[in-house]
């Protein structure tokens, strides 16, 4: 293939790589913004969205395209719902102390690996994509579907912008996020807020492992990657700062695939924690992050 | 003259470190109750924990009959108490208008309440869209206030308002509280300085070692400057 064509598809793989880490991440990040905790179990809730996500196709029967949108609903409904539990039962009683909610969160990581270990297994176990239409380029046919996992994505990033930025849920959110206590002397019930910001993160990883999931099958321990690619991500971009995330996932995921086509895959893995590295010596505070006062 | 808030035997602690030892506090319906006394007397604890931000281990705090003390922190807005924090605490990176829009929904206000706190601070009206950290001393604690009156407060509580602040910003704030008290608004406020009190309140309570050591009327404070002496250190 001539170096144009190799260099669209490069990219093209990238976009989909970046669309996927951009919902994962705006979930770490969202958590982390507003209720100031690191939540390491993040990538288990993006492993429960794609395991929901198998378990939901295979139970319903008929067109793929069925069980994939059921899937795409019901998966990221059910992860929220587990993960507002989780901090109800667990985070709040901690009070949200940054120390204490990472050894926590850790727990968790175990305990939701262990029981999709023991209830679902050790096999990696695909699930049908919803329709398999091909676009034809001039140099190469690319997917339909990995196209729709870019459109979806932005979709879904444009609707997370518009709460957090034109509504009412979204001022209380942001309000939050900058001033907790004055928050609570203006009648903002923040853990009320909180539980609703881990639920929402836990959702924006599900839906991503939903979209992803038809191209990745889902497995067990499919949930570090993510978690350490949002991690990435959230630094260079500013932990909170959409925006931020936004442009880091897309710078990751682009130069992670075209590195990874052009030369090796540990090249990408290796230049991508290169920069994070240089991120946290020279603006700690990542890309479009606020320095803390 | 009625209480609009009363406060009886109040205790707060820091962690382990006790701050505030069986305070007693009683506010009156429409008058300004100014609390004067050192640095770390606990003044400030006074006013978090009527908020609910300091949790109160023994004692009440009633705003008229309402208890308080069982309320969760984000109710005591709503049964009609607002706060202007030390320092202003704006959301700085939220614009005017949205840090008005926090104030109105603590009780649910429209627009009619927005407007007529815009009119009370005109400046604010031409700021709407600037980010209120970029504001000026002055107009972020016009903000401040602002934002606190959207509630249409019973009792208003104001931390420290004048700090910092150039004298024609002093005066204008004075102003705003001296027209709140002929509405009827009971306010309680924090100053360090004498001078900032003294045209605006009806009456002081000295604060120290987080007891109330006495409340004395305005005018008693002007004729016997050996209490301020006593309890604040200057004057």
């Amino acid at each position: 293939m001539a170096f144009f064509p190799h260099l669209l598809l490069a990219t093209l793989e990238g976009l989909v790589t970046s669309a996927v880490l951009a919902l994962t991440a705006l979930g770490l990040s969202l958590v982390f913004g507003v209720m100031r905790i690191v939540n390491v179990a993040h990538g288990e809730f993006f492993m429960l969205g794609a395991v929901l996500a198998w378990a939901i196709t295979i139970t319903l029967t008929g067109h793929p395209a069925l069980g994939f949108a059921v899937a795409l609903v019901l998966s990221p409904l059910i992860v929220g719902g587990i993960a507002w539990i989780a901090e109800r039962l667990v985070l709040r009683r901690l009070e949200y102390n940054p120390e204490a909610t990472i050894v926590a969160t850790i727990g968790l990581l175990y305990i939701i690996q262990q029981l999709a270990l023991t209830f679902y297994g050790p096999e990696a176990r695909p699930v049908a994509p919803p329709f398999s239409y091909r676009i034809q380029l001039p140099w190469f046919g690319y997917s339909g579907y990995k196209l729709s996992i870019i459109a979806a994505s932005a979709l879904l990033l444009l609707a997370t912008w518009f709460v957090l930025t034109r509504t009412r849920i979204g001022l209380v959110m942001r309000a939050t996020q900058y001033d907790r206590e004055t928050a609570l002397a203006f009648g903002i019930p923040v853990g009320r807020v909180y539980g609703a910001v881990f639920a929402l993160g836990a959702m924006l990883a599900a839906v991503a492992a939903v979209l992803i999931v038809p191209i990745q099958q889902a497995h067990y321990l499919m949930g570090l990657d993510p978690l350490l690619l949002s991690f990435i991500v959230v630094i260079i971009g500013g932990l909170g700062s959409l925006r931020g995330t936004v442009v880091a996932a897309l710078l990751i995921g682009v130069s992670d695939g075209i590195i990874s086509v052009f030369f090796s895959p540990t090249l990408a893995k290796i230049i991508a924690t290169l920069v994070v590295a240089l991120v946290l010596v020279f603006r700690p505070q990542g890309l479009f992050g606020t320095a803390t006062k | 003259m009625s209480a609009a808030l009363t406060i009886s035997g109040l205790d707060c602690f820091y962690g382990e470190v006790q701050v505030l030892h069986g305070l007693d506090l009683e506010l009156n319906k429409g008058e300004v109750l100014c609390l004067l006394g050192r640095n770390g007397a606990g003044k400030t604890t006074t006013l978090k924990a009527i908020m609910g931000l300091v949790p109160a281990r023994a004692g009440s705090i009633r705003l008229g009959e309402r208890e308080l003390t069982s309320l969760p922190a984000h109710e005591v807005p709503k049964a009609g108490v607002a706060y202007v924090p030390q320092g202003r605490r704006l959301f700085a990176e939220l614009t005017v208008a949205e840090n008005i829009e926090i104030g109105l929904m603590a009780r649910n206000k429209g627009n009619a309440v927005r407007e007529a706190v815009l009119d009370l601070f005109p400046l604010l009206r031409d700021r709407l869209k600037q980010r209120s950290g970029t504001l000026s001393g002055g107009e972020q604690q016009m903000l401040a206030m602002a934002r606190a009156l959207c509630l249409e407060p019973d009792v208003l509580l104001l931390d420290e308002p004048t700090e910092g602040l150039m004298p024609s910003m002093i005066a204008r704030i004075r102003e705003t509280v001296a027209a709140l008290r002929e509405r009827g608004v009971s306010t309680i406020l924090v100053e360090q300085r004498v001078d900032a009190v003294l045209p605006v309140a009806d009456r002081v309570a000295f604060i120290e070692n987080g007891r109330n050591r006495e409340t004395v009327d305005v005018a008693r404070l002007r004729d016997d400057p050996a209490l301020v002496r006593r309890y604040v250190g200057v004057g």
